[in-house]
């Protein structure tokens, strides 16, 4: 498991009470898509769970028996742990508003 | 990771070790690619799935990875430990490896481009962990149903094929069949190479499994429907097209069980591996020529395997302990197997199937079906033809004799069964109601017999508690009589055969006695004969002597009278002397 959050982007240490987004997002190596997804990931992270979230980004291709855990069917995947139900996007999560719907985001953060 | 394989012009195939399909597909499935199975809900597909991964990996070392979109692994153990696959057992010994792919609409929101790699990724990671040959993914489709973007799916399908094909593994995906397609969402559309379609119909409130192959690219396959057995032990497909006449026969003979019907029958009963028919009303014995033919087959050892459509094994035991035939002790044995079924129990091809099963399970020399006729409950007239020929084809390859009975009707033809099979019958005896003088014998008689000379007399058949006698017939005075009218036509025969021997030895005695008085009286004429020429005798001996005496008185007298010239002197002489001396 290769975490890629990085820690200067956790600031959720400041509040304990506050909700912490806890994401994965898998990817199957360094492509395009899971490029892209990163990239709309934080930045839709940052916009609205600003000190909120941690990201952890799975490569199945170095872990592929991680796949089995969280269904993974589809790459890039990306699947809200906390809080719970557990949520899953797939896709390259270009349509913010679809993110942001997914992840329920929208109402807690309005 | 993917390892390009390069086809070789003749095309490999994987045996599935489901029995009687790699006979259909002569061989097996392609190997390296994948295959589709296809059907309604219900039609067998998992279980099919299932049993190639199972006998893969027990029969050919191949493991498999058995990938599941809708079953829980759970469910899949409970099942299969019902047809006696112990799917946990196979996982702990590496030798399936399961995956159950959980895809939930609700749980899922879909934004952007994607594919779908963390399939393949599961998937190759499965393969490697166990070193899989085989894979089972069932069924695929629910990806159409999980996820909305059908054009990404049907692009990642396309890909998921090829990248099967480039793993060398031979897979099975199944579908479900669509209305106009044969599967719901094109899948045949993917998976060119073989395409095998699972049908399940209800016709007449009897279902029928059947198995159809619908592609097989470069490889000729059998073209039918087969129906299909789903037991305790799996799925059994049976190769039940005809078989052609290029069997070879036997010149070997074996016994009917009836000592005067061998006689008949050239002497030495049936030919080995042939197939014989027995015909007649009900009531005229059929049953009890059927256990007798099996207890004459066990008696020589011979395995015998008896379907029963009328009746139970422990009834028919019982019955034909009252002709003296104990059938028990062979059942004990191991040598006679009854299998009891109501005709209508399943459709005409799951008995066909049923009978190829159980054959070869058992593998009898014998085998007997009783009666023939109730088939036709499941089936019409020509289904029952077809059943029967390829049976019997199947049989005769076998050189298994085959003993059956069909029940014809009053009023119907004799010759006439009801099945019109003649033509597959090597031997065909007739048994058939005598109906004279108010009452009911049996008779029978040979109506054909290929390849012997036989004989042509009807003969009473009598159920006697030693067991089947057949007797000769009356046909004396140009009557045919049988029963109690034979009998007494032999008790007045015999009577008056007796009165003509009681009159002819009476006029011998009295010749005799004739002839005796006769003797006698010849005896007795002979005596007076006797007795007369006696006194003829002594007549002439006495006249004899009085002659004799006369001569002497008139020598005396001639003597006395000195007259007789004719003496000498000399012995007047010697007379003179004498008196002198006086």
């Amino acid at each position: 498991m290769k975490s890629v959050s990085p820690g200067k982007k956790k600031k959720a240490k400041t509040d304990a009470t506050e909700k912490i987004w806890n994401l994965r997002l898998y990817v199957a190596g360094q492509t395009r898509k899971s490029i892209t997804a990163f990239a709309n990931l934080k930045k839709i992270c940052e916009d609205h769970l600003a000190g909120e979230y941690r990201i952890e980004v799975i490569d199945l291709l170095k872990d592929p028996q991680l796949a089995k855990g969280d269904q993974i069917i589809a790459i890039p995947t990306l699947v809200r742990k906390l809080p719970e139900p557990i949520k899953k996007i797939i896709g390259d999560l270009a349509d913010t508003e679809r993110v942001l719907v997914g992840l329920d985001i929208r109402p807690v953060s309005e | 990771m993917v390892k390009k394989k390069h086809d070789v012009d003749v095309l490999e195939k994987c045996p599935t070790g489901i029995k009687g399909l790699d006979e259909i597909t002569k061989g097996g499935i392609p190997k390296g690619r994948p295959t589709l199975i296809c059907g309604s809900a219900g039609c067998g597909k998992t279980l099919f799935a299932m049993e190639f991964l199972m006998r893969g990996a027990m029969d050919y070392s191949e493991p498999g990875v058995f990938m599941t979109f809708e079953e829980t692994p759970e469910d899949l153990a409970k099942n299969f430990i019902s047809l006696g696959f112990d799917l946990n057992g196979m996982i702990s010994r590496g030798l399936i490896a399961m995956d159950h792919v959980y895809i939930e609409r609700s749980e899922i929101e879909e934004t952007g481009e994607y594919d779908l790699e963390g399939l393949f990724i599961r998937l190759g990671n499965a393969i490697d962990s166990i070193g899989a040959k085989r894979v089972v993914l069932d069924t695929i489709e629910a990806l159409f149903s999980g996820l909305s973007n059908a054009a990404i799916i049907r692009a990642e399908l396309r890909r998921l094929f090829h990248w099967l094909k480039g793993r060398g593994v031979t897979a099975i995906v199944t579908g479900e069949s669509g209305d106009r397609l044969l599967t719901r969402y094109g899948l045949e559309e993917y998976v060119a190479d073989c395409v095998i379609f699972l049908d399940f119909r209800i016709e007449a409130q009897i279902s029928t499994r059947r198995l159809r192959i619908v592609k097989y690219r470069g490889s000729s396959h059998g073209a039918d429907e087969y129906p299909f057995l789903i037991d305790e032990r799996g799925i059994s497909i049976l190769p039940i097209t005809s078989l052609g006449l290029d069997y070879t026969v036997s010149m070997d003979r074996v016994s009917t069980g009836v000592p005067k019907l061998d006689a008949m029958l050239d002497g030495k009963g049936f030919y080995r591996g042939s197939t014989i028919l027995v015909s007649g009303t009900a009531g005229t014995g059929k049953t009890s020529m059927s256990a007798t033919f099996a207890d004459a087959a066990c008696r020589r050892g011979e395995r015998c395997l008896y379907f029963a459509f009328e009746e139970s094994p422990s009834q028919i035991i019982r019955n034909m302990g009252s002709i003296g035939v104990d059938l028990s002790r062979w059942v004990k044995k191991g040598l006679l197997k009854f299998h009891s079924a109501r005709p209508s129990l399943y459709g005409l091809e799951m008995h066909l199937v049923t009978f190829h099963k159980v054959i070869d399970d058992f593998n009898p020399q014998v085998f007997i079906i009783d009666p023939i006729s109730n088939l036709s409950a499941a089936g019409t007239e020509s289904e029952v033809k077809s059943i029967l020929t390829r049976l019997i084809d199947h049989l005769k390859m076998k050189k298994i004799t085959t003993f059956l009975t069909d029940l014809t009707h009053f009023g119907g033809s004799l010759e006439h069964t009801s099945e019109e099979i003649s033509s597959l019958i090597d031997t065909w005896l007739l048994l058939r109601d005598i109906e004279l003088n108010g009452e009911r014998n049996r008779g029978l008689y040979i109506l054909k017999s290929r390849g012997m000379a036989h004989s042509n007399q009807i003969q009473e058949f009598m159920l006697t508690n030693q067991g089947i006698d057949l007797i000769d017939i009356y046909t004396g005075s140009g009557e045919v009589l049988t029963g109690s009218a034979r009998a007494a036509q032999e008790a007045q025969e015999k009577a008056s055969e007796l009165a003509s021997r009681r009159e002819a030895d009476r006029r011998l005695r009295e010749q005799e006695r004739r002839r005796n008085a006769l003797e006698t009286n010849i005896a007795a004429l002979r005596a007076e004969f006797d007795v007369e020429t006696e006194e003829v005798h002594l007549m002439a001996e006495e006249e004899r002597k009085r002659q004799a005496v006369l001569a002497e008185d008139r020598l005396k007298m001639a003597h006395l009278r000195r007259a007789k010239p004719s003496v000498s002197p000399a012995k007047r002489s010697k007379k003179n002397r004498e008196r002198r001396i006086k």
